[in-house]
């Protein structure tokens, strides 16, 4: 590569990185702002206290809000990654009868825009009582198409022979599962659970429709409710509250990047 | 005795092979379960309710055919709410792909440091909708955001961003691309690793330039990496509703009244849940008529390895 090829290569390369990464670091810029700053807007703080982020947690129970979506985005993550297994086993090594046309069932669950069945789900979790639970919030999303595609892609790379060789020797399948699928499937699993999180920790819809109790609200919840109250002036805080919402997911992304990559490649493509 | 034996034989597999059905459907039950109960039973309740006059619980009362579908072609309403949604389609995912296209390409090449700027461009990933579009309130905020800042300096006027029925749904629109960004360029970043690096040393040997080499090789062979964005594009842009909650509420004017906001204000702020089912119907429809399209245009243009 020729010198002035790698100058405008990383010239591109820092731009577009300024220009993506703005946001956030504005955002984190102008959470540690007071009032007064942040209205002759300025944009870099003058000094950087933490007071609008203790002031996030006492204007709404931000610590709260947190600990349910963490516990709705590790139950969806926890649901889908074993419904999507044993979805995935089944498709892969037990060879029944119509299971083509199933798998095809399955595949076609993806053209279904959830938001065109939010009503009767509203409905059901309603007449079952369920609405603020964090069952209500988390189980009608356990089973997911794209991640027993996911997964099954990956099964498939198991040589068939190593099957053949366990029920030979007797080994029940699910124990076949268990002991050796799994094992061998680490990476995949990990891509599965980290886009998982991801998802369920920035749902949006669906936990504005069944949470009422502000006990039970999740974070994205509480965010939007924290800036319709806090209007023009108090923009730290409401920034405050924005950074400690991103930062969970923004550090799983930061610590998964290379592996989501890779996972969510090859069940895009292949 | 002939058919005695075969009988003796026959049994203890055709036994066997529906011990297999029933262990096959046993690992599958819990997905076919969910999905016959949050996808499956809501889908076909969703057109079932279509077709009924409501009460403000959901319940049905009067059939009226397809009275709903008719009243909703007929109503400026809807129709703008359907122009918004298309319009929102046209900006965000051609721009989008595109974006996350040259990210990805900058980003393949083999540089030292690169794996920092693969970090920052794919953090949009881990943006909820909820914290983006407080964010980017906040940036076209007319008095204190930076958008008005920034065009002041470069001369211009100026403007109310989201306030405006000319501007707002573009004004939307940006941050939607800016968010799905991550998940696009990382995808395709994966796309442009697993091409075969030995084509572009023949290329080079060859003398190929790099624009011809990125039309001939890298854009045939990503295809269908692209192919998956595109759809998931287009099916994520027609489900677009947080940041228009949080942005503009569907105004100014319904200018943002995107369908599946419309679908959402019509169930459960006018319950009138009879029409917003009507809307989900055509909701689907468009998301299945257009993934049917993908695939077909797909089985022709896409090259696979």
């Amino acid at each position: 590569m020729t010198m002035k090829k790698k100058v405008i290569l990383y010239t591109l390369l820092t731009v577009s990185a300024f220009l993506m990464f703005f946001p956030i670091l504005y955002a984190f810029l102008i959470s540690f702002m007071q009032g007064g700053e942040v209205l002759k807007g300025r944009i870099i703080p003058s000094d950087f206290s933490f007071t609008n982020y203790s002031a996030a947690m006492q204007k709404v129970p931000l610590l709260r809000y947190l600990f349910n979506s963490f516990v709705v985005a590790s139950l969806i993550m926890a649901g889908q990654v074993i419904f999507c297994c044993l979805a995935a086993f089944s498709f892969t090594f037990i060879p029944f009868k119509g299971r083509n046309i199933l798998f095809l069932i399955f595949i076609s669950t993806m053209m279904i825009p959830w938001e065109a069945t939010m009503v009767p789900n509203f409905q059901t979790i309603r007449s079952l009582g369920l609405t603020d639970t964090y069952f209500g919030l988390s189980v009608p999303f356990f089973a997911m198409a794209f991640g027993t595609f996911l997964l099954r892609q990956q099964f498939k790379t198991i040589p068939h022979e190593m099957y053949e060789a366990t029920q030979v020797a007797g080994v029940s399948r699910f124990q076949f599962l268990w002991k050796v699928v799994l094992p061998v499937s680490k990476t995949t699993l990990v891509t599965l659970a980290i886009y998982s999180f991801l998802t369920a920790w920035n749902m949006y819809l669906w936990p504005l429709l069944v949470t009422n109790d502000e006990q039970m609200r999740t974070v994205q919840i509480g965010l939007k409710q924290m800036q319709s109250q806090e209007v023009s002036t108090e923009w730290g805080v409401v920034m405050a509250g924005a950074v400690l919402v991103i930062l969970p997911t923004l550090i799983l992304l930061f610590l998964g990047q290379k592996r989501l990559q890779e996972g969510l490649t090859r069940g895009a493509i292949k | 005795m002939i058919a005695v034996k075969d009988q003796i034989r026959v049994r203890p597999k055709s036994k066997r092979r529906f011990s297999t059905l029933l262990e096959g459907l046993l690992y599958l039950l819990p997905s076919i379960l969910l999905f016959a109960v949050f996808l499956f039973y809501p889908m076909f309740k969703t057109i079932y309710l279509s077709l009924f006059l409501t009460d403000a619980q959901g319940n049905t009362q009067t059939f009226v055919g397809l009275e709903h579908y008719i009243q909703l072609f007929q109503s400026t309403s809807f129709l703008s709410s359907l122009k918004a949604t298309v319009l929102f389609v046209l900006y965000t995912v051609p721009a989008g792909v595109l974006l996350a296209l040259g990210l990805a390409l900058l980003a393949n090449q083999k540089l030292k440091g690169i794996g920092f700027f693969r970090t920052i461009f794919s953090s949009t990933m881990g943006m909820s909708v909820a914290a983006s579009s407080v964010i980017w309130l906040f940036i076209y905020n007319p008095t204190i955001g930076i958008a008005n800042t920034i065009i002041k300096t470069f001369g211009m006027t100026e403007m109310q961003w989201l306030l405006n029925p000319d501007t707002a749904l573009l004004s939307v629109a940006l941050p939607t691309i800016w968010m799905n960004t991550g998940f696009s360029f990382l995808i395709l970043l994966g796309g442009l690793h697993n091409i075969d690096s030995s084509l572009y040393e023949s290329g080079k040997i060859a003398g190929v330039g790099d624009f011809y080499s990125l039309r001939k090789i890298t854009l045939p062979l990503l295809s269908p990496t692209l192919l998956f964005i595109v759809t998931v594009s287009l099916i994520n842009s027609f489900q677009t509703f947080g940041q228009i909650d949080i942005l503009t509420k569907g105004g100014p004017m319904e200018s943002t009244n995107v369908i599946v906001y419309s679908i959402f204000k019509d169930a459960f702020v006018n319950f009138n849940i009879g029409s917003a089912s009507a809307q989900a119907v055509i909701l689907f429809t468009f998301i299945l008529a257009v993934t049917i399209l993908q695939f077909k245009w797909g089985e022709k243009k896409v090259h696979y390895q």
